[in-house]
């Protein structure tokens, strides 16, 4: 704990960050020890770690439900402009072959579904005490069933019941 | 074990359930509901993507994606969106910082860029029905029309949120249950975006390659 004030690097963000966690862990003095440690960096968050107990909306807090930052909206719109503007001019200027645009654009879309979970909705492995992430896997396991299962029926129905028959060998 | 045994005091009633419930704290549970929500919402898509993949492809002599849209105009929505989703974002650390006015204005904002997605939407979607391509047209119409419109329904839904929202935080500030608020419609917003994603790559950009 007493480290804290000597750490330079990094100073307001990351002290704040530990200081809720700590609060769970230990004893309500050491709280304020973290909590007089963040002081003389970063005076909001300070104040949440500090007055955070009476308020209704501390919950949040202490489950490590991220604002996000100014740098991790900014990183993310870069990323999601770059990984939209690609898939738009593969398609438009048609330079490869479409099957292959079409495998390329999909990695980018999966990609961008990425960036977009990651630096917009704040997805971590931690938050909620991680069942905002089990319920993500779940989704995404019943998304997947569901979306491969349909197709890959429904092409095999489609080839199987073509009238393939009648319309390559008519009857004489 | 003869240390589970336990005698009963005269008038003591028998329990077998915590007498009092633990306390949480007011809204404490709402961010996990909403996001089980979320992706419950995410199932229906996925199954209206299902079907676009399905019957995607039958056009039943009609016109197909090649002849009907138009890639600057869906890059131009797709830019609307994404700038909606970056300024919700600087919403979202106006609020955290505890500033209202600049919190309002970013929505409004938000809100204008949602109001452009909506309008250019509208505006393909009678360009559309005015040229014969309704959804009745082919089974590749009416799965577009359905997907297309459900994620529109959606915007048009976080757009009176927003606007509600506003005049929530205009009359009570951001107190706590706004904050919360805020943050519901923040993860909804952004989750558009993301099924915007699969719809402008799913279905236009793999529609103009068919």
């Amino acid at each position: 704990m007493s480290k804290a004030p000597t750490q330079k690097p990094s100073p307001a963000k990351a002290a704040a960050k530990k200081a809720p966690a700590r609060k769970t862990a230990a004893p309500k003095a050491s709280v304020a020890v973290s909590a007089a440690a963040v002081e003389p960096h970063g005076h909001t968050h300070a104040h949440d770690v500090d007055h955070g107990h009476g308020h209704d909306d501390h919950g949040h807090h202490d489950d490590g439900h991220a604002h996000g930052s100014m740098r991790d909206y900014l990183i993310g719109f870069g990323l999601s402009v770059v990984l939209t503007a690609i898939p738009f001019w593969l398609v438009m200027s048609g330079v490869f072959a479409p099957q292959l645009t079409g495998g390329i654009i999909m990695a980018f879309a999966v990609a961008q579904i990425v960036v977009h979970m990651i630096f917009f909705l704040h997805m971590n492995a931690k938050s909620e005490g991680g069942w905002t992430i089990l319920a993500l896997i779940f989704t995404l396991i019943l998304v997947v069933i569901a979306l491969t299962g349909s197709l890959w029926v429904m092409y095999h129905l489609n080839t199987n019941m073509m009238p393939q028959g009648m319309d390559m060998n008519p009857a004489p | 074990m003869a240390s589970a045994v336990k005698t009963l005091a005269p008038g003591e009633e028998v329990v077998f359930h915590l007498k009092e419930e633990p306390h949480h704290p007011e809204g404490s549970s709402t961010m996990l509901g909403f996001w089980l929500y979320l992706m419950s919402d995410c199932l229906i898509f996925a199954m209206l993507f299902a079907v676009f993949g399905v019957i995607g492809g039958n056009y039943a002599g009609g016109p197909g994606p090649k002849a009907l849209f138009e890639l600057p105009l869906v890059a131009l929505n797709t830019a609307m969106l994404l700038f909606s989703s970056i300024t919700y974002g600087f919403a979202m650390l106006a609020m955290v910082r505890k500033n209202v006015a600049q919190t309002l204005i970013w929505l409004a904002i938000t809100g204008v860029f949602g109001l452009c997605f909506l309008g250019i939407e509208l505006y393909e979607f009678a360009h559309l029905i005015h040229e014969g391509a309704t959804p009745q047209r082919s089974g590749f119409l009416s799965a577009f029309f359905t997907l297309v419109g459900t994620h529109g329904l959606h915007v048009t839904f976080g757009l009176i949120w927003l606007v509600t929202l506003m005049v929530q935080i205009g009359w009570k500030g951001l107190i706590p249950a706004n904050q919360r608020r805020l943050m519901c419609l923040s993860l909804f917003w952004h989750f558009l975006d993301v099924i915007w994603i699969g719809v402008f790559t799913f279905v236009y950009l793999m529609g103009m390659l068919r």
